[in-house]
């Protein structure tokens, strides 16, 4: 009898571990409307909603001196129409839940006019449904993911980045033209939008220009051991190995896959942009190539005025993700001005028409609010990136 | 060949469930009672290891014996404090006791060392080990030694030495047990203190071979060892190394050839059809309760 009684409570525990730990997905139940008229004296609030902890922290960290800098710049300009801004950072640690109880927050205790954030498209994703029932504006800097802006119900969500199908084939055409790349094994998280997305949209381009995907492998996120899959990958030794990942994970696959001695090309997207990438992965990760927003090395006015104000501000190079943030920022604050006005409306209507010289290339968006601009191919040499070349779309 | 290297890769995740695994076997052989914070102690035992590391330059060695100390500590404390008091009451409210000093335990970490993972210290160097045709990573083999060494250990301490066999009868009886002048309390501290070390060498293996650790590191393999134990029969110290074995080849098998998104669902599937069929366990056997 006990050990039936066991057994079943056995069951009972392992189901219940396994859905709580797939991750839930939080519904707004408040459809309330933030009205423009509760805005207290000279201030426009302005939330931001970016992952300051958790495993890609460095991401929100870059993402975070990149807006507060453009903060201060306009502040220090006199404002917008008179009114200075004020920034309300929230940490959403790279969790989905987080993401939206945060945003919640933000719309509904502080009253902000537009959010910022978030890094990752998984946790963009579900923010952009929220920030849309509440008509208020959500530029995201760096989620690549396509249905970010492109799903039903998410017309109030922005980006200041390209999206992945675009990424995912500037990669594929680096790998065939640069790289004569004739076999490529991706490894993915299934756990994650923006990894699957890349995966999906090099493989499509690769395949397309006569590549042979000899390994299309995945795991689960939070997963540390690799070597079931890379076993597999080895199989057949492909010219290159793509990694759609954060760096966390990207420096741990390629020290793994490096001691089982494979010897492929790594390749990435965005997602490796990190000072973190050479500490975690060593010299595996040498040599290995990625695709980025923005490259320190460029000469255009735009990068150099950006590159001078936040290395006085901070004392160091700033990456991609900062830029972008930067960028997301100023996207926000322009609209502001053109719109002339603090309702979430009539901010997002100002938005779809935007035309800003930023640090990552010109911004106009496309139908679905996604800028078109190019993407830059860097290299990790020497454990610094250096610039490889620009690719247009 | 590719079946033999990922048999390989299987054991060798399997012999890191099994560790974790003898924990929750022995405590819940003795005191019947399922020690969900079991897997938040290898998460600890490995950031102790973390710090032992780099605060002091210690190392594998001296690291992995720190790691035990503190993990052994922690182990007998939590049953001191969390356990102890609630002995008579009804089990349930021991588990959920366990639950809550799991969560305890993962947000504390969370707070004082924030959520952030951090990059172990390289404690050991890794290199091919060529055998025949298949290649091993030696640090693979150091997981496996140590994990097989403490299990014979383990074994030898539960069948010859006093503590051992006063842990033996006060899992058969422990009424009896008291009157033949057996300290029970002292010997469930044991017990917990035993089972913590176990599960702090399993954190330790992990940090070495992976190299990256975070505060919620012990929820998977946690959830994963304790099914570990009941598939091989709870409370049975051999059932549990076979059941992480098992676990760990399944998990490696299902990667290597069907497919990473039903590794975990077959992996639990296999307990639920277990249980189904051989409701004690493996290597359980069929007893019929005492009253």
């Amino acid at each position: 009898m006990k050990k039936k009684l066991l057994s079943l409570l056995t069951s009972i525990i392992v189901v219940a571990f396994v859905l709580t730990s797939c991750g839930t997905k939080q519904t707004s139940n408040n459809s309330g409307t933030t009205s423009s008229s509760d805005k207290e004296g000279d201030e426009i609030k302005i939330g931001a909603v970016i992952p300051i902890t958790g495993d890609i922290s460095t991401f929100g960290k870059s993402t975070k001196n990149g807006i507060e800098l453009a903060v201060e710049q306009v502040n220090s300009a006199g404002g917008i129409n008179g009114k200075k801004i004020k920034l309300i950072v929230q940490d959403d640690e790279n969790k989905p839940e987080q993401g939206v109880a945060v945003l919640q927050r933000l719309i509904n205790n502080d009253k902000v006019v537009g959010v910022i954030g978030s890094v990752s498209s998984k946790v963009s994703i579900p923010m952009a449904a929220v920030a849309t029932q509440n008509k208020i504006p959500l530029i995201s800097g760096a989620s690549t993911n396509p249905k970010f802006t492109s799903e039903k119900g998410n017309e109030y969500a922005f980006r200041a980045c390209f999206i992945d199908p675009f990424q995912g084939t500037v990669i594929a055409k680096f790998a065939t033209e640069n790289l004569k790349a004739k076999t490529a094994a991706v490894l993915y998280d299934v756990g994650n939008d923006y990894t699957v997305g890349l995966a999906e949209y090099f493989k499509a381009a690769f395949e397309k220009s006569g590549g042979k995907v000899t390994a299309y492998e995945s795991y689960n996120n939070g997963e540390t051991d690799f070597s079931a899959q890379l076993t597999n990958i080895k199989k057949n030794p492909p010219d290159v190995i793509v990694l759609t990942d954060y760096y966390q994970n990207v420096g741990l696959i390629a020290k793994q896959a490096r001691q089982l001695g494979l010897k492929s090309v790594f390749l990435g997207g965005d997602g490796w942009d990190s000072p973190d990438l050479v500490k975690i992965g060593g010299t595996a990760v040498e040599g290995g190539y990625f695709c980025n927003h923005y490259s320190k090395d460029d000469t255009s006015p735009e990068v150099v005025k950006f590159i001078n104000d936040y290395k006085a501000k901070y004392n160091e190079v700033p990456d991609a993700l900062a830029a972008l943030g930067y960028d997301a920022a100023n996207m926000m604050f322009e609209a502001i001005k053109k719109a002339g006005s603090t309702d979430g409306e009539k901010i997002a209507e100002a938005l779809k028409k935007i035309d800003l010289k930023a640090v990552t290339g010109e911004i106009k968006l496309d139908e679905n609010r996604n800028p078109i601009k190019p993407a830059v191919m860097l290299k990790i040499e020497n454990g610094k990136q250096v610039f490889v070349g620009k690719v247009n779309p | 060949m590719i079946f033999m290297q990922q048999l390989i890769n299987g054991i060798a995740l399997g012999s890191v469930y099994a560790l974790i695994a003898l924990g929750y076997t022995m405590v819940y052989g003795i005191v019947q009672l399922i020690n969900f914070a079991h897997g938040d102690i290898y998460m600890i035992g490995a950031f102790a290891a973390y710090y032992a590391a780099n605060m002091f330059n210690l190392s594998f060695v001296p690291t992995l014996l720190a790691a035990m100390v503190v993990c052994a500590l922690l182990g007998m404390t939590i049953e001191r404090l969390a356990y102890r008091p609630i002995r008579k009451a009804p089990k349930i409210t021991a588990l959920i006791t366990a639950i809550g000093i799991s969560l305890l335990l993962e947000n504390l970490v969370r707070i004082i060392i924030g959520p952030n993972p951090k990059s172990f210290p390289g404690l050991l160097t890794s290199k091919m080990v060529t055998i025949g045709n298949l290649e091993i990573d030696s640090l693979k083999l150091v997981t496996l030694g140590v994990s097989i060494g403490l299990m014979i250990l383990l074994t030898f301490i539960v069948h010859n030495t006093k503590v051992g066999k006063a842990m033996r009868a006060v899992s058969q009886d422990k009424d009896a047990a008291r009157l033949m002048g057996i300290d029970i309390d002292r010997i469930i501290s044991y017990t917990f203190g035993i089972g913590s070390a176990l599960a702090a060498v399993g954190g330790v293996l992990v940090g070495v071979l992976y190299q990256r650790i975070d505060p919620l590191m012990g929820i998977m393999p946690g959830l994963k060892a304790f099914t570990a134990a009941v598939l091989g029969g709870i409370g049975v110290i051999p059932g549990a190394m076979a059941g992480g074995v098992l676990m760990g080849i399944a998990e490696s098998l299902t990667k290597g050839f069907i497919s990473t998104k039903f590794s975990d669902a077959i992996a639990f599937s296999i307990l639920i059809i277990i249980l189904l069929f051989r409701p004690s366990g493996l290597l359980g056997k069929k007893s019929s309760e005492k009253v």
